[in-house]
């Protein structure tokens, strides 16, 4: 799983119909430390995250293992709000 | 798969249901020279695996295949913790 810093929203009227009332956010790849690694990604968001939060997100085929997200055409789901990071070694 | 340190873990407690009671883990990807390479990366640990261990991990859909029947939603799985290797 990646780890990431939710930036902003997406709204999009015209999408996929397994799509509609999902939540669509914008998220900045983070290593453990907070560095902005790779590009932003759009992650449908089954946990009620908001901007400014870290979370965790599932990318490929185990994204539509999220909730509600089945037969849904995502690649990219945030599955947990991130509490503490803790990098010892 | 791919051999990788345990170099942390991660604590998160609004989180998919599935998810409950499941230890996350941040690994760094190494080399067989036990240097980093790659992004660091969080997996779920299905081996009891902890901080400083090598492991090896497993990427994609069946990163949740330890789980069967259940069906988390994760991407990466710690499935092996690695004794010693030996390139020959």
């Amino acid at each position: 799983m990646l780890l990431a810093k939710v930036v902003g929203t997406v709204v999009a009227t015209r999408k996929d119909e397994r799509l509609v009332s999902t939540k669509l956010l914008v998220a900045r790849p983070i290593d453990p430390t907070g560095k902005p690694e790779g590009n932003y990604l759009v992650a449908v968001d089954t946990v009620d995250a908001g901007v400014g939060e870290t979370v965790l997100i599932v990318s490929g085929s185990s994204a539509r293992m999220a909730s509600g997200l089945k037969d849904t055409p995502v690649d990219a789901a945030i599955i947990g709000v991130v509490d503490q990071i803790d990098v010892k070694d | 798969m791919q051999i990788a340190r345990v170099v942390g873990d991660v604590v998160a407690t609004i989180k998919a249901a599935e998810l409950e009671g499941h230890k996350l883990l941040v690994l760094q990807p190494v080399m067989p020279d036990r240097s980093a390479v790659g992004r660091m990366l969080v997996a779920v640990d299905s081996t009891g695996a902890g901080v400083g261990e090598h492991v090896f991990f497993v990427r994609g859909k069946e990163a949740s295949f330890p789980f069967l029947p259940a069906a988390p939603p994760v991407d990466a799985c710690v499935v092996g913790i690695v004794d010693h290797w030996d390139l020959g």
